[in-house]
C-alpha cells in the first residue's frame, strides 16, 4: 500500500513541478500575497485630510487648527472659503474630515465663555468616522481645557476626578499590522491548498485519466492520501516561507513556540485538504470546483473573525462558524504570534481543528468510494 | 469583425453554459447568498465587548462605575474575578477581550477629593477593535467623572460633531456597496477564467482555430453571454442591498446600470485574459482568485483606507478596477453622485478594461499562429 502511495505521490509532483507556471502559482504568488498585504492593511487611522473652515481668524481659532495637526491624526490640506466649497471637499471624497470655528470663537475663549465649534466627517467609512470623531472631540477638548480656569479649580478642590489608566496587552502600540499579517498567513494557505486539491481530483475527472488510475489497484483511501500528501507538503513548504518573511520581513512579533505552529499547520492542512477533497467529490467539472471553492472560501475568510468579530454576528451565523477550519486557525496563530500562548489554552481549538479534518476526510472517502464503484 | 461569427460563438457558449445547470446555478446563487450572508454578518461595530471587572474596592462609588460600563451596550461584564491573575487567564484565551481594575483605594480617594485612579487592560491584538474599545471607555469615564458630586462644570467648547451621508454611521451602509463591488470584481473573473483554458485542456481548441473565426469576434462571442449572467448579478445585488438591507440608494439607477457594465466589460475581459495565459484550468482557477479576490478584498478602499497605504502599494490600487468600482457604489449609493463627480473613475474603469481587450486579444493571436 505504502509503495503504490508513493507512486501516485511521484506522479503528482512530478505533474505540479513539470508546470512553469504552476510552480510560479504555487511558491511566488503566496509571498506576493503576503507582502502586497502586508503593506495593505491597516485599519490605523492617521493622517485624515482635514479640510479648515475658520471663519474666526483669531490666534485662538488657528492654535486649534495647529494642534489637531500636531496630533498625527489630522492634515489640513484645504482650507475652502464658503460652505458650498467645504461641502464639495467632502461630497468627492478629498476631505474625510473638516472643522468649522464661527466668527467670535477666540474672543469668547479668552473670556472664558463656553463656546462650539463643528466637526463634520464623511460617514461612508463608519469606522474611520468614528475613530476620527473621537481623535477629534479628546483633541478639542484638551484645548479647552488649557484655556479653562474653572479646570485649575475643578482638579484642585473638588472631588471626583477619576483618573483613567489604560494599557494595551499583546500589542501595546497598537499596530494593525501584527494583527492581519498572521491572519493573512492563515488566508493565503487555505486558498492554496484548497484549489489544488478540489481542482487537482476533479482535473483527473474531466480529462478522462481518472479511469486510467481506476483500473490501477489503487483503493480509494489510497488515491486520496496519494492525491493530498503532495498539496500538504506543499501547504508546509508555503507556511515556512510566509511566517519567514511576515516575521523576517514585516517584524511580527512571534512570541510563542515554532513546534506548536507546525502541529497547528499540520492540523489546519489536515481539515483544509479535507475540504478541498470534499469540494472535488460534488463537482463534475473544473469550473463547478471553482466555484464551488470560493463559495466556501468567501464566506470562511469572512466569517473567521479575520476582521469582523465573530461575537458580532448573528447567533446562527455563530454556529455555523464552528464549521469554519479558519475560525480556529486564526486563534491558534494570533496566539502563537501575539500572546505567546500555548497548547495548555489552545488545546480545544486544535481538538475541534482535529475533529473537523477527520469528519470531512472520512466523509468525502466515502463518497468518492461511492463514485469510483 | 463580423457580428454573425460573434453571434455564433456566444450561441455556442451559452449553449455550453446553459448545458451545465450546477454552474449557471452557481453563478446566479452567488452573490445573493454570498451579499446575504455578509450582509447580515459583517458589523464593524464594535459592540458587546466582553469585559471582566476585578474590583478590590467593592465600593458603592466601584460599583457604580462598573454599572456605567455593563449599562451601555458596548460593554457586557461576564465575571467579577478576586485575583489579578485571572485577568491574564480570560484575556490570554480570548474569552475576555477588556479588563476593568479598580484598586482598593478608589471611593476613598474620590471622597476625599484626590485623584481616583483605575485601570483599563485591553486585548491590542485586535487594534481595531481595541482602539474604538478604548474611546468608549474615554467617553464612559468621562461621563462619570462629571456625575459625581461637585464637579458640574460645562465643557469650555462644545464639539458639534456631524457624521454626513451616513449621520448614524451604520457601518453596513458602507459594507454592502463595497461588498459588491469585491463579489462581482470576484465572480467576473471566475466566469470568464476557465473558458479559453477549458477549450485548450480539451482539444476543442484546434477546432475553433481550423473555423473562420477570428481572435476579436471570438473573445466578444466569450464575454457577451457572461456579460448578461454578470449584469442579472449585479442586479441582484443592487435589489437585496435596496430591499433586504434597507441601504439608501440616493443616485441613480440607471447611471449605476452603466458604470456597472463598464466595470463588467474590465472583469469579464481579466478572466479571458487570464485564461488565455494560464493555458490550464487549475493555473487559471489559481491566478484569477489571486488577482481578484484579495485585491478586491484588501487594495479596493472597500476596508482599507487607500490613503494610509506606503505610496508603491497606492500606485498597485491604481491597476485595481473594484478600486473605482467601490468609489462609484458607495458615492452613487450614499451620497448621490451624479456623473461629473464621477467621471474619473468612469474613465479609469474604461482605460482598464479596453487595455485588459486589447492585451487578451494580442496574447491570444500568438498562439494561433
Amino acid at each position: 500500500m505504502l509503495e503504490r502511495i508513493r507512486q501516485l505521490v511521484i506522479k503528482e509532483f512530478i505533474q505540479v513541478l513539470r508546470d512553469a507556471r504552476m510552480k510560479a502559482v504555487v511558491f511566488v504568488t503566496p509571498l506576493l500575497q503576503l507582502i502586497m498585504f502586508g503593506y495593505a492593511v491597516t485599519t490605523d487611522v492617521t493622517d485624515i485630510t482635514t479640510a479648515l473652515y475658520d471663519l474666526d481668524r483669531s490666534y485662538e481659532s488657528r492654535e486649534l487648527a495647529r494642534q489637531l495637526e500636531a496630533s498625527g491624526y489630522f492634515t489640513i490640506r484645504y482650507r475652502p472659503d464658503s460652505p458650498g466649497e467645504l461641502a464639495m471637499l467632502i461630497e468627492r471624497g478629498k476631505a474625510l474630515a473638516a472643522l468649522q470655528i464661527d466668527r467670535g470663537f477666540g474672543s469668547d475663549l479668552k473670556r472664558g465663555f463656553p463656546t462650539e465649534v463643528q466637526v463634520i466627517v464623511d460617514g461612508t467609512d463608519s469606522n474611520t468616522a468614528t475613530v476620527a470623531m473621537d481623535y477629534a472631540n479628546r483633541i478639542i477638548a484638551r484645548y479647552a481645557q488649557s484655556f479653562d480656569t474653572r479646570a485649575e479649580v475643578q482638579q484642585t478642590a473638588v472631588p471626583g476626578r477619576v483618573d483613567l489608566r489604560t494599557r494595551a496587552w499583546y500589542n501595546p502600540d497598537l499596530r494593525s499590522r501584527n494583527y492581519y499579517v498572521p491572519g493573512v498567513i492563515a488566508i493565503i494557505i487555505m486558498l492554496t491548498g484548497l484549489l489544488l486539491t478540489s481542482m487537482a481530483v476533479v482535473r483527473e475527472r474531466e480529462i478522462g485519466t481518472m479511469e486510467q488510475l481506476m483500473v490501477t489497484p489503487l483503493r480509494p483511501i489510497e488515491l486520496m492520501l496519494g492525491k493530498t500528501i503532495p498539496f500538504a507538503a506543499i501547504g508546509f513548504f508555503d507556511m515556512a516561507l510566509v511566517t519567514t518573511v511576515g516575521v523576517f520581513w514585516f517584524s511580527i512579533p512571534i512570541q510563542g513556540s515554532l513546534l506548536l505552529l507546525t502541529g497547528s499547520t499540520a492540523i489546519y492542512l489536515l481539515s483544509v485538504l479535507g475540504f478541498g477533497l470534499f469540494i472535488s467529490t460534488v463537482s463534475k467539472t473544473q469550473q463547478q470546483a471553482l466555484m464551488a471553492t470560493f463559495l466556501f472560501y468567501l464566506p470562511a475568510v469572512l466569517l473567521s473573525g479575520f476582521m469582523f468579530p465573530i461575537d458580532n454576528m448573528p447567533e446562527i451565523i455563530q454556529y455555523a462558524t464552528y464549521l469554519n477550519p479558519l475560525r480556529y486557525f486564526l486563534v491558534i496563530i494570533r496566539g502563537v504570534f501575539l500572546k505567546g500562548i500555548g497548547p495548555g489554552i489552545l488545546w480545544p481549538q486544535m481538538a475541534a481543528l482535529f475533529t473537523l479534518g477527520v469528519v470531512v476526510i472520512a466523509f468525502s472517502s466515502l463518497r468518492f468510494k461511492k463514485r469510483l464503484g | 469583425m463580423k457580428l454573425l461569427r460573434v453571434k455564433a460563438i456566444a450561441k455556442k457558449e451559452l449553449i455550453q453554459i446553459l448545458r451545465d445547470p450546477l454552474s449557471l446555478a452557481m453563478a446566479f446563487l452567488m452573490p445573493v447568498m454570498l451579499l446575504f450572508i455578509f450582509g447580515y454578518a459583517i458589523t464593524l461595530d464594535v459592540n458587546n465587548l466582553k469585559t471582566v471587572v476585578y474590583d478590590r474596592d467593592r465600593s458603592s462609588l466601584s460599583r457604580g462605575l462598573v454599572e456605567r460600563f455593563s449599562a451601555s451596550d458596548y460593554f457586557t461584564v461576564i465575571d467579577h474575578v478576586s485575583e489579578p491573575g485571572a485577568i491574564d487567564a480570560y484575556l490570554d484565551s480570548g474569552r475576555a477581550v477588556l479588563a476593568l481594575s479598580v484598586p482598593g483605594d478608589f471611593s476613598r480617594n474620590v471622597l476625599t477629593g484626590k485623584q481616583a485612579e483605575f485601570q483599563v487592560i485591553v486585548d491590542g491584538s485586535d487594534s481595531n477593535t481595541a482602539t474604538i474599545a478604548l474611546g468608549y471607555v474615554t467617553a464612559v469615564t468621562e461621563r462619570y467623572s462629571r456625575e459625581l458630586p461637585a464637579s458640574t462644570v460645562v465643557p469650555l467648547i462644545e464639539t458639534r460633531v456631524r457624521a454626513w451621508y451616513n449621520a448614524e454611521l451604520e457601518s453596513r451602509n458602507y459594507i454592502v456597496p463595497g461588498l459588491i463591488a469585491v463579489i462581482m470584481a470576484v465572480i467576473a473573473a471566475l466566469l470568464t477564467s476557465l473558458t479559453i483554458a477549458r477549450e485548450w485542456e480539451r482539444g476543442t481548441m484546434e477546432q475553433l482555430i481550423s473555423t473562420p473565426v477570428k481572435t476579436p469576434e471570438l473573445i466578444t462571442g466569450k464575454l457577451v453571454p457572461y456579460f448578461f449572467i454578470g449584469f442579472i448579478d449585479v442586479a441582484l445585488s443592487v435589489l437585496m442591498a435596496v430591499f433586504i438591507f434597507s441601504v439608501p440608494l440616493r443616485g441613480s439607477v440607471l447611471l449605476l446600470a452603466a458604470l456597472s457594465s463598464l466595470f463588467l466589460f474590465g472583469g469579464l475581459s481579466l478572466g479571458i485574459l487570464i485564461s488565455i495565459a494560464a493555458k490550464s484550468q487549475l493555473v487559471a482557477s489559481q491566478v484569477a482568485m489571486v488577482v481578484t479576490f484579495l485585491p478586491a478584498f484588501l487594495l479596493s478602499g472597500f476596508m482599507y483606507t487607500i490613503a494610509n497605504m506606503p505610496p508603491p502599494l497606492q500606485a498597485v490600487t491604481y491597476f485595481i478596477p473594484a478600486r473605482y468600482f467601490v468609489t462609484i457604489l458607495k458615492g452613487i449609493f450614499l451620497k448621490g453622485s451624479t456623473l461629473p463627480f464621477l467621471v474619473t473613475e468612469s474613465l479609469l474603469l474604461a482605460v482598464f478594461g479596453l487595455g485588459v481587450f486589447f492585451l487578451a486579444n494580442r496574447k491570444f493571436k500568438k498562439r494561433v499562429a
